[in-house]
């Protein structure tokens, strides 16, 4: 096919603009001097400014991040557990139930996994007298929970596109089980581990309808401190905090992109040679 | 699933099922294996399976002024079905129901109408730009939810250049008494839907685009060639192939968006809430747990059909292309 398709090219056209001048409307308007966050007002970083004199803010963020570095970590060792185990093990007790496991949460609607969450919590609470108050812990082990489940989905797909053979290789010359994990599955399934690790930061650190329903009193992630401000309406010093993230998280995303393409590239050429050393 | 990749040589005389038998019979004896299985599994059914029981069971319970306030028994049944009953009798409930149902098939089909040209834009472009592209289609992915609904609520408001945009060429395009201040956007089922498609777009165009990518364009110049107009080979050819990752595309934006939260609190209509939304307020404000439990169960009821259409044609549209190439 020779021909230009203008249609779908007008149609990817309009497509990112609809992406991406909300985004940018946004990014301009935190740069508006005026009270009223629509009405442009001048230039000025004003905004920027209240934003980094605001502790409230620095302390959310703080909190976030500690949640996501821990339920990422936690949510990367257990989901990828399940990866394993589901692409590795064909047979074993109860695996209908835990592949039901691994797949509903993905669709489950956020505000059914808090509420449930949060009943847990308390008759928990009840009965063992533990979680005493909710707050850090209990958004944590929210998160690892529903973001677990997404690493297994990641480390799943990996593991079945896996050449087999090498595990087996590896088995035959003597290497033992948690040898061949280590020297053999880990390395080969590291790059969904690390996309896995990534996209459950990411998740824990954008949650807010699960982590409104885990919280409790002193513990506000920054997604929450957004959330009750943004309830309230359009204001410019979120709009600043809304440019920063997603300026942050941009790049951030572009350099992984970058870094993962590079590895891949890579350990293509680094294969292509040893098979020419090989043959 | 046919595992892809598995073209390096295979060893001689050992089908894959022993070979794996023997490394699970390996992990079984050094106990590897119970724990790589026990750990997540444990994790999963104290922290998702007893929690999603007990919004079950709080279904069927009765509220009381109590904290927490539930109870079974007592002057009522041991287990109440007047929740149930109440979702068919109570116009609230009911009118939600519909209401999210509506506002998501919409958002749905909006998705496809544009999320398909997106898609089939994206396999007719340069390899180069198709990657810079796919990247721009995830990068919204990546950032926060919260905030692409936020930028939206820039945009809509009365006040807003986008707004008067809209106003002043309404204005421009018709006569004078039919002139207006601003659009009014804001708070209703149009700022919902559009909201929805804005978020939820990169979910259809993916996988749109996963299995337009595997078609085989020879099929294409083999219809043309046969004389067809580009047009029917679109419908002829092209549509019908893709009808898994259409599908699959439809049910990933349609389930969450029935269940939506946190658009239709920000830019939704109060006085036709959403379910999400009824489920969060009973629970939260009106404190009847065994209510929003009942709505969650109807709720999760109403989306198992999709759901199972969903994992029918994803395993297709992932299917679809591999293992039936010829050697």
């Amino acid at each position: 096919m020779t021909r230009r398709p203008v249609f779908l090219i007008t149609v990817l056209c309009f497509g990112f603009a609809f992406f991406y001048i909300p985004i940018l409307s946004m990014m301009v308007y935190s740069f508006n001097d005026s009270r009223l966050a629509t009405v442009w007002g001048g230039f000025s970083t004003r905004w920027y400014a209240s934003l980094f004199s605001n502790r409230q803010v620095g302390a959310a963020l703080l909190l976030s991040v500690q949640i996501a570095l821990i339920s990422a970590t936690m949510a990367t060792i257990l989901g990828a557990m399940a990866g394993i185990a589901l692409a590795r093990f064909r047979k074993f007790r109860g695996r209908t139930i835990f592949s039901g496991m691994v797949t509903a949460p993905l669709i489950m609607p956020e505000v059914i996994t808090g509420i449930s969450l949060l009943m847990f919590f308390i008759m928990l609470a009840q009965i063992t007298g533990w979680p005493g108050q909710r707050g850090f812990t209990t958004i944590t082990l929210a998160h690892i929970t529903f973001s677990m489940v997404f690493v297994t989905t990641v480390v799943h797909a990996r593991m079945s596109q896996m050449d087999r053979s090498i595990e087996e290789a590896a088995m035959d010359l003597g290497s033992r089980p948690w040898q061949v994990l280590k020297d053999v599955t880990l390395p080969v399934i590291s790059p969904a581990l690390v996309s896995g690790w990534l996209l459950a930061f990411t998740i824990s650190l954008d949650d807010v309808v699960i982590t409104s329903f885990t919280t409790g009193p002193g513990a506000t992630t920054l997604p929450l401190l957004i959330w009750s401000k943004v309830k309230l309406g359009v204001t410019p010093d979120i709009n600043a905090l809304a440019t920063l993230i997603v300026v942050t998280v941009g790049l951030c995303v572009a350099l992984a992109g970058w870094l993962m393409s590079r590895a891949e590239r890579r350990r293509l050429a680094e294969e292509r040679l040893a098979y020419r050393a090989g043959g | 699933m046919a595992p892809r990749g598995a073209d390096g040589p295979p060893l001689p005389g050992q089908p894959a099922g022993r070979a794996m038998s023997t490394l699970a019979r390996w992990f079984h004896r050094r106990g590897w294996r119970d724990l790589i299985i026990a750990t997540p599994y444990a994790w999963l059914i104290l922290l998702f399976l007893i929690p999603f029981l007990i919004v079950v069971a709080m279904s069927l319970a009765t509220r009381t002024p109590t904290a927490p306030p539930f109870g079974y028994g007592g002057e009522n049944p041991v287990l109440n079905f007047r929740g149930y009953a109440r979702l068919f009798t109570d116009t609230l409930y009911i009118r939600a129901f519909v209401t999210s149902l509506m506002n998501a098939s919409i958002a749905t089909i909006f998705c496809l109408l544009l999320g398909y040209p997106m898609a089939l834009g994206l396999t007719r472009v340069s390899k180069s730009w198709r990657n810079i592209l796919l990247m721009l289609v995830i990068l919204p992915f990546w950032t926060s939810f919260l905030l692409r609904v936020y930028a939206w609520m820039g945009l809509m408001g009365r006040n807003s250049w986008f707004n008067r945009m809209l106003t002043d060429s309404w204005n421009w395009l018709v006569p004078s008494d039919w002139a207006i201040t601003s659009v009014p956007m804001m708070n209703s089922n149009f700022a919902v839907i559009l909201v929805t498609v804005y978020t939820y777009l990169p979910f259809m165009i993916l996988p749109l685009y996963a299995s337009l990518e595997r078609l085989d364009p020879q099929l294409d110049e083999a219809a043309m060639d046969l004389g067809s107009r580009p047009w029917r080979v679109f419908l002829d050819v092209t549509l019908p192939q893709s009808l898994p990752g259409i599908i699959a595309g439809g049910m990933l934006v349609f389930i969450p968006a029935a269940g939506e939260l946190v658009i239709p609190v920000l830019v939704g209509n109060p006085s036709s809430p959403m379910i999400g939304r009824i489920i969060s307020d009973e629970f939260a404000q009106a404190r009847d747990w065994p209510m929003a439990s009942t709505v969650a169960v109807a709720l999760l009821v109403l989306m198992v059909g999709p759901t199972m259409i969903y994992s029918r044609y994803q395993q297709k549209a992932e299917g679809a292309g591999s293992g039936e190439e010829k050697p």
